[in-house]
């Protein structure tokens, strides 16, 4: 027997011989995106069957959704607007508050519950061969039909506190559809980095809390650069950041006593933010997808 | 050259390769202390699973240790050993759900496991649970409702069928995760101790839909403690003693072997 034909006598050269290929191998991009679109009811029914099963355990599970936002909003007037008066130069600093409130919850709620879409769906992923990005996708659904529910509640304190009902209010889809896709791109990445290391969970809600006092929730970003007069760079960091960006333009659909209006080149950030965030983090959880499940 | 094609070309009429296990070594990452001197046996494996809300720090367990065969057309494959050997674990990266750390599980289909459970919500309708648990399979919305009665019908629980799943009694509830995950077949099917559900009448009847899976799939492999399902259903079985393959053959030799084991 020569060596060819004890190479050729192995497991892998029989696995070749009859056209088997090794399990679990990386899917190729556009194989992976044909199989993420035709699991497309599976992530729809599964964030839905989750939003269900939440209403069937409690009926507070849903109002928290919106209270857990509207006390955080309280107290926030209560530090930022009576105590440190942040509400000077603002002329209606309830709407202010509220919208930029609800509207950083969405980015942070997409992103903590997408972190967690795999490593707290391991016996799924143990059990049942899908593309594994269905499961932050599916996050990412529950979370938009989540926050539609409070746009509503947003919409009517917004008109609650003496804004005009105005054609304007048409560019809050854009402004969700964009901060959707530049969220779900963060949640996706998050979703790898803490299937591999599971202590991110834990580190994430400072992160986004740090990020929230820095993107304008409860101050405006604009009048505070002109009054302390900061450098560019900083600036433009604090004006550029996502976060800071869809809260301003949400606010300048909402509000119509806004005097600081975002310049239009808001809007090409938010569009970029968008389109960068999202194939970034699918990309980068795509990379890793034979592996989830191990740890 | 032409040897090996006609080799090929005989083969793939009889008892072609289905799977092809090479070398397979599947690791284990938990948090949780190292315990000192311990082994991989399954008590202080469950200790260290247990407490690891303890001491951070990274362990490795080694589940299964350089499996390699051939599984072809046509075979029933039983898998045996005691709890904690690794049984489950290949089962698993045979299924491509568990990434191998050394080594490859080759295949020309997606083998799928027997089972449904971890995609169901029981505090949703059996109705829901058919419908999350069909797409999870891979099912279209389609074909579930193609198979809604059928499955409902098997499973034998009429109008509870609205109900949510928590208000059923055990065996409803196994009787309806046996349904779901049974009404799709599979080229190559691996079965982990779904045997063991239900009364007697719905073991009969689950035991017969076994079988017809079995027909009609290419391969079956069977995870079972229980020697007499593996030796009615399979024609092969596999002894897998902590985490290394140690006997493979026709079915009531290596049951033999491993009951003269057991027994002592």
């Amino acid at each position: 027997m020569t060596t060819s034909d004890l190479e050729r006598s192995g497991p892998a050269a029989l696995a070749d011989r009859h056209g088997l290929t090794p399990i679990g191998q990386q899917p190729a991009l556009r194989a992976y995106m044909a199989s993420l679109w035709e699991r497309r009811y599976f992530m729809w029914t599964f964030a839905r069957s989750r939003i269900a099963a939440e209403n069937a355990e409690s009926r507070l599970g849903q109002l928290w959704q919106v209270l857990n936002p509207l006390l955080n909003a309280a107290v926030y007037y209560l530090v930022f607007g009576v105590i440190l008066g942040a509400n000077k130069n603002i002329e209606n600093y309830i709407a202010f508050l509220i919208t930029g409130v609800f509207i950083f919850a969405f980015t942070q709620r997409t992103i903590m519950s997408g972190s967690r879409s795999i490593s707290g769906n391991l016996g799924l992923v143990r059990a049942l061969h899908f593309p594994r990005a269905v499961l932050p996708f599916a996050k990412v659904i529950e979370e938009l039909i989540k926050t539609g529910t409070s746009l509503i509640v947003l919409a009517v304190i917004v008109l609650a506190t003496g804004e005009p009902l105005t054609g304007q209010w048409l560019l809050l889809a854009p402004v969700i559809l964009l901060q959707l896709m530049f969220s779900a791109g963060l949640a996706l990445l998050f979703a790898r980095l803490t299937a591999d290391v599971r202590d991110i969970a834990q580190f994430l809600p400072f992160a986004l809390r740090i990020w929230m006092y820095l993107s304008g929730v409860m101050y405006s970003i604009r009048l505070f650069v002109e009054d302390r007069d900061v450098s560019p760079v900083i600036e433009w960091v604090l004006i550029g950041n996502p976060a800071a960006v869809y809260i301003e333009l949400a606010r300048d659909a909402l509000m119509a006593t806004d005097q600081t209006n975002a310049p239009i080149w808001t809007w090409y950030l938010a569009i970029g933010w968008a389109v960068v965030m999202l194939p970034l983090g699918f990309l980068f959880f795509w990379r890793a997808e034979a592996r989830y499940g191990r740890g | 050259m032409a040897v090996a094609d006609q080799q090929a070309a005989v083969a793939s009429v009889v008892g072609k390769p289905t799977v092809i296990v090479d070398d397979l070594h599947i690791t284990y990452r938990v948090m949780g202390p190292r315990p000192a001197g311990a082994q991989a046996d399954g008590a202080s494996a469950l200790r260290r699973v247990l407490s690891r809300k303890g001491s951070p720090g990274l362990r490795e367990i080694k589940a299964v240790k350089g499996v390699t065969f051939v599984a072809n057309h046509g075979d029933a494959i039983g898998l045996i050993g005691r709890n904690g050997s690794g049984k489950s674990t290949l089962l698993r990266a045979i299924a491509g759900l568990l990434p191998p750390e050394k080594g490859a599980v080759y295949t020309d289909c997606q083998p799928s496991l027997l089972g449904v459970n971890a995609a169901l919500i029981n505090s949703l309708s059996g109705e829901q649970n058919i419908l999350l648990g069909g797409l999870a399979m891979g099912m279209t919305p389609g074909e579930v409702k193609e198979k809604f009665t059928s499955i409902v019908d098997f499973a034998g629980i009429g109008d509870f069928v609205e109900l949510p799943m928590n208000a059923y009694s055990s065996g409803m509830s196994a009787r309806l995760r046996f349904a779901i995950a049974a009404s799709v077949s599979h080229d190559v099917l691996l079965i982990d101790e779904a045997l063991a559900t239900g009364d007697a009448e719905f073991r009969r009847k689950s035991e017969a839909r076994i079988r017809e899976l079995r027909d009609e799939a290419g391969t079956v492999f069977v995870v079972s403690h229980s020697l007499g399902v593996i030796r009615e259903t399979c024609n092969r079985a596999i002894w897998i003693d902590a985490g290394t393959l140690k006997m493979d053959g026709d079915v009531n030799e290596v049951l033999a072997a491993y009951e003269a084991v057991v027994e002592k």
